[in-house]
């Protein structure tokens, strides 16, 4: 039984999590995607860094379901181990697994957060959602969640309006986290906070990584952002992606012109 | 007295045929808000004309009719939809809920029980139990298609959290046949397991909003609540003033502007019934008398 476990575990992290396969998307005339593969792992950070309009977050989309792909496919292992094409879901089961096995996190919290309930509520949501039907025991995972992210516990019943920029993005990562989902997307989770709270969040948003064990995809315009969260980088450009590798690899010894110009955009600490 | 001007209970044939497809549909699906194409009504929206318009599409020229608002037989609102299709329909009426085949309602059931050969029409304000916590429209419909319901618990959290109990005490969402989440209507949540297993056919209708929805007879209705802070009905712990019933749902009305007040059946018919078989209240007159004015003591 427990070498039966331990096999299973190594095909585990052996089999990716997701695969995107040549994915394209146009609006009209604008390829705003332009044929993207790769493989995500269990456990494993990637960032997809590129400027503006570069089509990151039509990627995202894509990848997350929310978005119909022109072309290609997206292709995700369920908690039962099946490998599916995320086209192929029903709508209810993608919205299933949107509140379960995955998270989102938006840069804009208020696009991810009920703002106008409290965030014990905010926390337990998705726990109701999949039936959990007893409050104290709702309410006690959700000050559990706060504690984690760092929210004093005494404000459980504060509705997120009431919260700071670096509260309310907390909140949501809590939020998303609550159900233990596999794979994170994250979108300029950094963006608009300033530098203090951004390395707060980012340091918490290492330790749960790695704690959890999470899958995450990360768009980010903040080569800072990439360099200390994830393992690999994919850089955007028009729509296509121009370099791709180890974290480290690209952003200490950048290939292409283009990233190169980013890394050197960067100011010297 | 029948005006020839109008067709039998005001509405055109067409537009009852239309209702009461509407109704068909509600009553196949229970819980679940069919659309219909409500119509202008001769009286202003939030007066029922949602209720109304349900009322005249099943009304026969057999039917005793009943209407009442709030408990009451004689308010402004129950007294005008009663003469509006005394008029229209020349249909017998009844403030006795046992006589009446169809009683047309505003924010009570009838302490009475109901029985197979009656159908009680709700005028419902805003049928969308999900109104208040999710804005889209298309989103709510989303959420009854795939029965993704969690979110209507957040709102019993928030009661929780906020007040230390399910706070919320009229329009308490319920679970009708186990799938759809639906609002019963500004009923109190003393009327809600009044409908759970009712032999009579129970019909909702908003009129602004273009909604039919019903339960169909001896269908399941369960309110929605935690397994630690279960579902309870709420009533004034006191016995009715004028006829003494310890189980009746009860409004409280100030008396003075000294902190009196009473408390009475908002059911007026069940109280009058109740006095008539000789049940006494503390504030009730003296009986076979003419005395209108019970004194201030008990």
């Amino acid at each position: 039984m427990g070498d039966q476990m331990a096999d299973l575990d190594m095909l585990e992290s052996d089999q990716p999590l997701l695969v995107a396969k040549s994915l394209s998307k146009s609006y009209g005339r604008i390829a705003a995607c332009r044929d993207v593969s790769f493989a995500l792992y269990p456990g494993e950070v990637l960032a997809i860094v590129g400027e503006s309009g570069s089509g990151k977050s039509t990627l995202l989309q894509l990848l997350s379901g929310q978005l119909a792909a022109s072309g290609g496919h997206v292709s995700y292992r369920m908690r039962d181990g099946v490998t599916r094409d995320l086209a192929t879901l029903g709508e209810a089961e993608r919205r299933f697994l949107f509140r379960t096995d995955w998270g989102f996190v938006h840069q804009d919290p208020a696009q991810g957060l009920r703002m106008a309930v409290s965030a014990g509520a905010n926390v337990g949501e998705r726990l109701m959602a999949v039936g959990w039907n007893h409050y104290g025991r709702i309410r006690d995972t959700a000050s559990d969640w706060l504690t984690r992210v760092e929210i004093d516990v005494a404000r459980i019943d504060d509705a997120p309006r009431t919260y700071s920029g670096g509260m309310r993005q907390r909140l949501q990562i809590a939020r998303n986290l609550v159900t233990e989902p596999r794979l994170v997307f994250m979108d300029e989770p950094t963006g608009g906070l300033d530098v203090s709270v951004q390395a707060r969040l980012l340091d918490l948003l290492r330790s749960l990584v790695a704690e959890l064990h999470l899958a995450v995809i990360i768009v980010t315009h903040d080569l800072a952002v990439a360099r200390l969260l994830s393992h690999r980088v994919m850089v955007m450009k028009g729509g296509r992606v121009i370099e791709t590798g180890l974290t480290d690899q690209v952003l200490d010894d950048p290939r292409e012109p283009y990233t190169q110009l980013l890394v050197s955009s960067i100011l010297p600490p | 007295m029948n005006a020839p001007a109008y067709n039998f209970a005001y509405l055109d044939e067409q537009t009852k045929r239309m209702i009461r497809r509407a109704i068909l549909k509600a009553i196949a699906i229970p819980g679940y808000q069919v659309p219909f194409a409500s119509r202008e009504m001769p009286m202003p929206y939030g007066w029922g004309t949602g209720g109304v318009q349900v009322t005249a599409a099943i009304l026969g020229p057999k039917d005793v009719l009943k209407v009442i608002d709030q408990g009451s037989d004689d308010t402004t609102n129950a007294i005008s939809i009663r003469k509006f299709f005394a008029k229209t329909a020349g249909v017998a009426t009844t403030t006795a809920t046992e006589d009446a085949t169809v009683i047309q309602t505003r924010h009570r059931i009838p302490e009475t029980a109901l029985h197979e050969n009656q159908v009680l029409v709700y005028q419902v304000p805003i049928p969308e139990p999900l109104r208040f916590l999710e804005p889209r429209e298309t989103e709510t419909r989303r959420m009854h298609a795939l029965a993704e319901y969690g979110l209507m618990h957040v709102k019993l959290y928030e009661d929780i959290a906020r007040f230390g109990h399910i706070a919320t005490a009229y329009a308490y969402p319920v679970k009708v046949n186990a799938r759809y989440v639906m609002d019963p209507s500004p009923t109190p949540k003393f009327d809600n397991p009044k409908m759970d297993n009712c032999p009579a056919l129970q019909l909702f209708g908003a009129g602004r909003e273009k909604r039919i929805y019903a339960i169909p007879p001896y269908t399941t209705v369960v309110s929605l609540d935690f397994e630690d802070h279960p579902f309870e009905p709420y009533r004034f712990n006191a016995p009715c003033a004028l006829c003494g019933a310890e189980n009746s749902y009860l409004d409280e009305i100030v008396t003075d502007d000294k902190g009196g007040r009473m408390f009475v059946c908002s059911d007026t018919d069940y109280c009058e019934g109740r006095q008539a078989a000789g049940h006494r209240g503390s504030l009730s007159a003296a009986p076979y008398k003419e005395k209108a004015h019970g004194g201030s003591n008990g």
